[in-house]
Formats: C-alpha cells, sequence, structure tokens
C-alpha cells in the first residue's frame, strides 16, 4: 500500500475551470488519476475535459462520492474552499495555492481541529502514489513506483531527488509535498508516522529547509520510533539570515530554523544526512539492498 | 512588512489603546512646534525600521527648545545600520515608575495565535527568554478573542498584580487584538508598556509587522511601505513576478523553485564557488521572466557567471529556452551562461539552444562545476 492516496481515491478539483486547474485536470486525467468532478461556484452544469462542474463542493460530494479534494483557486479564496472542504466532510484536502494569508490558515486549523480531516498543504505540489495517483502539479513521468517514500517542503527540489532515485531504479511509494508556508496542515512528523506503518515503504527521504522547527520536531520522534533507514536533505545551508527565500516559511529568524542546526539534530537522531540530492540513491542501495526491488509485491 | 513606529502608535492609538502624547516631525521647526504643545521636557526618538536606535544615540531627552534644535540636528546627521533619519517622533518625556512587555504573534509551531507578556519590559524580550524564560507569559486565543474565564485571568494576574492594572491591561491587549486581525499582523507589540508616576499606564513604544501575503486586502497598510528600507533589485524582481536575494558572491543563478534555487546556491558553495543571489523565477515562467531575472542579475558587476538550472515541472524548458535566446539579443550578455535543463519540454528546449550555441549540461553538478570553473578563473 502507498499512503494518503491510491488506485481508488476519488479526486473533485476546486478552481476546474481556471486555467492552472484545467491544466492540471487534464494531467491528473492523463496520468490515471479518478478525477469525478470539478467545483467553480456558478459554473455548475459546465464540464472540462469531461469531468462535469459543480456550484459547490457539497454537491460534488453527493453526486461523485468524493473523497479528496484539491484546490487550485487564488489565495484570496483559498481560506473559503478549505473551510467548504471540511464542512462537506471531504477526507484529504490537498491545497496547491501559494500566498494564503497566515490568520486564514489559523483559521482553518481552528476549524480542522477534531474533524479527523486532512489537509496537505498550502502552497505544495501535492500528493504522488507513482503508478496509482497524482493530485497537484509534479510532472507525472519522472516517478516510478517503489519502496521509497519522501517528504518535502519543497516542489522542484523533490522533482530532482525523484528523479535521481528513478533514474537509479529506485522507486517511491508516497511522495507528500508538505509546501513552503509556515503554517502547513500536515508536517514531517505527521507523514513520518504514516510510512513508518506503511508496508511498501521501506525507507525514507526528508526533503527540509531553513525556517521553522518541524525538522527538529521530527528528529525527536525519528530518535524513539524510527524503524526504517531516512534519508534527510536541508537546503538553504548559504542563506543569509533574516532574508525570505523564496517561501514564506524558509527564513531564518533563530539560531534553531538555520539549515547546519536542522542537519545537526537529524543526524543525532539517526538520519543519513547528504550533502548532495544525488547521493541519496547510493545510500538505499547500502541500507536496503535486495529490499529495493520489492514493490512488486504491492 | 513593517511600519514605523509613529504609524503604528496611531493605529494601536485608533484601536483604543492609550498612547503616550506626541507626533512626528520632519523639520526642527515642526519639531518646536510639537514640543511647545505638549509641553517640555521632550524625548526626540529616531525613525528607523531597524533596531538597537537606542545604542546607536537615536533618542534624546531635552529640556528646552535650543536643546531640542541640537539635538534633532544630531539626530537628522545620524546612520543607524546604514539608514538615514528621516523622521523623528516627539513625545512628552514621561517618569516612569514600572515597564512590561506585551505583544502577539503567530505561533506558527501550534497552528495558533498568541499573547506574550512580561513584567519584566523595556528590554529585548527575547534576551528575557534566555535568560529567565519563567519571566515570560503566554496566552493561547484558540479561536477566542472574548479574553474571558479561568485561563485568561490567571494570566492576566501573572502579569499584572494590581487589580486595577489588570483591568487597564486588558483593555490594552483588546486594542492589541482588535489592531492583529483587522490588519493581518504577523507581530504586534507594545515595549514598553509604561506605568508613569502618576499611575497611568500607557504605550511607550509600538511596533507591527504585518504578514506580506495578506498586503493584497489593505492597501491602505500596503501604501505604508518605506522604500528606502527595500533593496531596489528586490523590488525591482518582485514586480516581475521573480523572487530574488542579492548575495555576495560572483557566480548569478537562476533556478525554478525556492528549495532548488536554494540547494542550487549550497551546491555552488560546497564546489569551492560562491553564489551572487538566490532567485527563483517560479512556475509558468514566461520567456520575458528570463530576460528580467538576466538583467537583474546583470545590474551586479561583480558577476562572472551565470547558472540557469531548471527542472521543467509546470515551468516548461522551452520558455525559459526562449528568454534565454532573446536575453542575448537584447542584454549584449558580457558574461557566460551555464545552462543545464530538464523536464518538460526539454528536447525543444534543448534543440533551440544548440541552434543558438548555447551549450547544455545533463546534470546540476557538471553545471555548477563547469559555472564555478569559469567564476574562479
Amino acid at each position: 500500500m502507498s499512503i494518503l492516496l491510491n488506485q481508488n481515491s476519488k479526486v473533485i478539483v476546486q478552481g476546474i475551470t481556471g486555467r492552472d486547474g484545467s491544466f492540471h485536470t487534464r494531467q491528473m486525467l492523463s496520468y490515471g488519476t479518478k478525477v469525478v468532478g470539478g467545483v467553480t461556484p456558478g459554473k455548475g452544469g459546465q464540464e472540462v475535459s469531461g469531468v462535469p462542474v459543480f456550484n459547490t463542493v457539497a454537491q460534488a460530494k453527493e453526486k461523485t462520492t468524493a473523497d479528496t479534494a484539491v484546490i487550485y483557486v487564488p489565495a484570496k479564496f483559498a481560506k473559503d474552499a478549505m473551510l467548504e472542504d471540511i464542512k462537506a466532510g471531504i477526507n484529504l484536502i490537498i491545497c496547491i495555492t501559494e500566498g494564503v494569508p497566515v490568520l486564514d490558515m489559523v483559521e482553518v486549523m481552528g476549524a480542522l481541529k477534531g474533524t479527523g480531516i486532512r489537509l496537505v498543504g498550502p502552497n505544495c505540489p501535492g500528493v504522488i502514489s507513482p503508478g496509482k495517483s497524482k493530485v497537484g502539479i509534479m510532472p507525472g513521468h519522472i516517478h516510478k513506483p517503489g519502496p521509497i517514500g519522501i517528504i518535502s517542503r519543497s516542489g522542484t527540489l523533490t522533482y530532482e531527488v525523484v528523479y535521481s532515485l528513478t533514474y537509479h531504479g529506485v522507486g517511491q511509494s508516497t511522495c507528500v509535498g508538505l509546501g513552503g508556508d509556515p503554517i502547513i496542515g500536515t508536517r514531517f512528523v505527521d507523514v513520518l508516522e504514516m510510512f513508518m506503518r506503511d508496508d511498501q515503504t521501506k525507507g525514507i527521504v526528508m526533503v527540509g529547509e531553513i525556517g521553522g522547527e518541524d525538522e527538529q520536531v521530527a528528529a525527536g520522534y525519528l530518535k524513539k520510533e524510527a524503524t526504517k533507514p531516512v534519508v534527510g536533505f536541508i537546503a538553504g545551508r548559504t542563506a543569509p539570515p533574516g532574508k525570505r527565500m523564496g517561501h514564506a516559511g524558509a527564513i531564518i529568524s533563530s539560531g534553531t530554523s538555520t539549515a547546519e542546526a536542522k542537519r545537526t539534530v537529524l543526524k543525532e537522531a539517526g538520519v543519513v544526512v547528504v550533502d548532495f540530492p544525488e547521493e541519496i540513491p547510493a545510500v538505499f542501495k547500502e541500507k536496503l539492498g535486495e529490499c529495493l526491488h520489492g514493490e512488486k509485491r504491492s | 512588512m513593517k511600519i514605523h513606529e509613529y504609524q503604528a502608535t496611531e493605529l494601536f492609538q485608533k484601536a483604543g489603546v492609550a498612547v503616550v502624547s506626541g507626533q512626528v516631525a520632519t523639520d526642527v521647526r515642526e519639531a518646536l512646534r510639537v514640543a511647545e504643545s505638549i509641553g517640555y521636557p521632550v524625548v526626540l526618538k529616531s525613525q528607523v525600521l531597524v533596531g538597537g536606535r537606542g545604542k546607536a544615540g537615536g533618542i534624546k531627552k531635552v529640556n528646552t527648545p535650543e536643546e531640542l534644535t541640537t539635538a534633532f540636528a544630531q539626530l537628522k546627521a545620524l546612520k543607524i545600520k546604514d539608514y538615514p533619519v528621516e523622521k523623528v517622533l516627539v513625545v512628552r518625556a514621561v517618569a516612569i515608575k514600572r515597564e512590561f512587555y506585551i505583544g502577539m504573534t503567530v505561533d506558527t509551531s501550534r497552528n495558533d495565535v498568541v499573547l506574550i507578556a512580561s513584567a519584566a519590559g523595556g528590554v529585548d524580550i527575547e534576551e528575557t527568554a534566555q535568560k529567565d524564560p519563567q519571566a515570560i507569559k503566554k496566552y493561547y486565543l484558540e479561536g477566542n478573542q472574548q479574553l474571558v474565564g479561568k485561563k485568561w485571568q490567571s494570566f492576566i494576574e501573572s502579569v499584572f498584580d494590581d487589580p486595577h492594572y489588570q483591568v487597564k491591561g486588558a483593555e490594552i491587549f483588546r486594542g492589541l487584538i482588535k489592531v492583529f486581525f483587522a490588519y493581518d499582523c504577523s507581530l504586534a507589540e507594545i515595549n514598553p508598556l509604561v506605568i508613569d508616576d502618576k499611575g497611568q499606564m500607557y504605550a511607550a513604544d509600538a511596533k507591527i509587522n504585518f504578514d506580506d501575503n495578506a498586503l493584497f486586502r489593505h492597501e491602505d497598510v500596503a501604501a505604508l511601505r518605506d522604500i528606502r528600507y527595500e533593496e531596489p533589485d528586490e523590488m525591482e524582481a518582485k514586480k516581475h513576478g521573480l523572487s530574488f536575494v542579492r548575495l555576495d558572491g560572483n557566480v548569478g543563478c537562476i533556478v525554478n523553485g525556492a528549495g532548488l534555487a536554494m540547494a542550487t546556491m549550497d551546491i555552488v558553495n560546497l564546489s569551492g564557488g560562491a553564489p551572487a543571489n538566490f532567485l527563483d523565477v517560479g512556475g509558468s515562467s514566461n520567456p520575458e521572466k528570463v530576460v528580467h531575472a538576466l538583467r537583474i542579475i546583470l545590474n551586479n558587476k561583480k558577476v562572472k557567471a551565470v547558472l540557469i538550472n531548471i527542472f521543467g515541472g509546470i515551468t516548461r524548458c522551452d520558455d525559459i529556452a526562449r528568454g534565454l535566446v532573446e536575453a542575448r539579443t537584447k542584454l549584449n550578455l558580457s558574461v557566460p551562461l551555464v545552462v543545464r535543463l530538464i523536464g518538460t519540454n526539454e528536447e525543444e528546449a534543448k534543440a533551440l539552444l544548440a541552434q543558438h550555441n548555447i551549450r547544455t549540461y545533463p546534470t546540476m553538478r557538471e553545471a555548477i562545476s563547469q559555472v564555478v570553473a569559469i567564476a574562479n578563473q
């Protein structure tokens, strides 16, 4: 099994009639994702690439029994889109939108509390379980089904890691883009727990960056609970303090938010921290050996 | 985004927070008039958006118009961390009996808004946090802005021992909350909050930072941006949808995606080079963006070579390639380009670049060794 997404996941696209929403709906469909509906208020009754459009998430869920929603709406509408999913009881919400105000996220996180609903993002590339389902904006063709789970705060840097793994014949179970914002629905520890329990996943890659303390929290968890090898890469070793590096959450604001501080705590927790993304496949080849080719069981 | 103390004071005052009487002045005549109306002694406070103005001599107490004239001229001649003093806030000098710290921010690790207070005010709160963490009290809103109940009561009592000031303090916290949510602040701070010799409580300083992502719904706040504190290149980049940060090295970098852009800088560094900048061209880049990116990078005369590292997802490699070709004709490029493109429409991109004799490298490592070798020549 993979985590979060599988071949049965039924997906609705919020903002499906927009430029990004319609483009990525086509991409997801061609990957084999079960996109069962779309939502754009006022455009119910239309179709995008053969996918029916609804006015509300509640209507879309009722007609399609969707369990997953992906959000491509502009930042100023993202909060309402997420709140609508929570109200409708969508199990998994993946928010791609970049630039959502922090206080909007505080409100969304408050609404999520106690519901059991999982939010991934915002400001993330999405989630892919290779060969099964892709929900987001990542290029599907660079992935390959296999035993490595990937968790990342970045988009294109994750592609780099995936590309290198696939190039060396090492496939992936699920790749989760957490997002580059300071408040995100799912953090390293949440996904580490899922990967530790997942049969298909034999090894894990964590791609972190400067800002916040999520890598430290993850290190604390791994110290006690790790049952599978974890490889880490942290971006931003040359980033100057006090400057926001593209991502809203990527800023060195204290001694603990530097790349070196994160590399150190991860190493102390038994994580193999590499300097170059292309070193990752060799680490797994050494640590996992034959297990790497066990993906046929899934 | 940051604003000046006098602007933050005004926002707090509008929300019902008691503040020290005063007014901002740009020239000495204005300052004399303000001092006249509030009465001597007054304090002159340099308005700068960097910390450490007190230590830099940016705050002066004066007793007479003559003293004010001299002190004002000194402040105007001052540079605080390279920034000249343009405006001076003139406030009534107060006899401080007690000082507190109160502030409000988003605790991103807990996804919640937190009120922070300390009875040890007037000093740097981060210093207090290091030396005496017990002295810092926190109250998490947990979705409730009402400030009632047992938890609230015990918080306010832990900060102010006198019931009279517990009531006054709660009023000031309510004002803080009002401002924080009305303007999408990332930080709202009063340090110090003072009690004077007459027993009055008010804000003797004010600091507000805003969430850049929320400025779209606060045009009035966005208009307060003091552009003297912005790097011109960063502003220019932002205008074109690019994210740019200037660094000290000589290897220019154009990358798509913030994480990959940081990783590229790091690997340039590990390979013996020094990155000249962080630059994320963002997703769905059109050729024009590449031209702007190159132009901004080449404003920096230290740059000896430019690395283009693209992993095409939403970004199409052929768009980047077209941009590079266009830039070569438009910009009269004085330095070599080292290009690595992979992903969406890679083949089209490589064919186009080959036509224009621009070589491409298959991996990030190879491209980086090449660009570092050129820059270090």
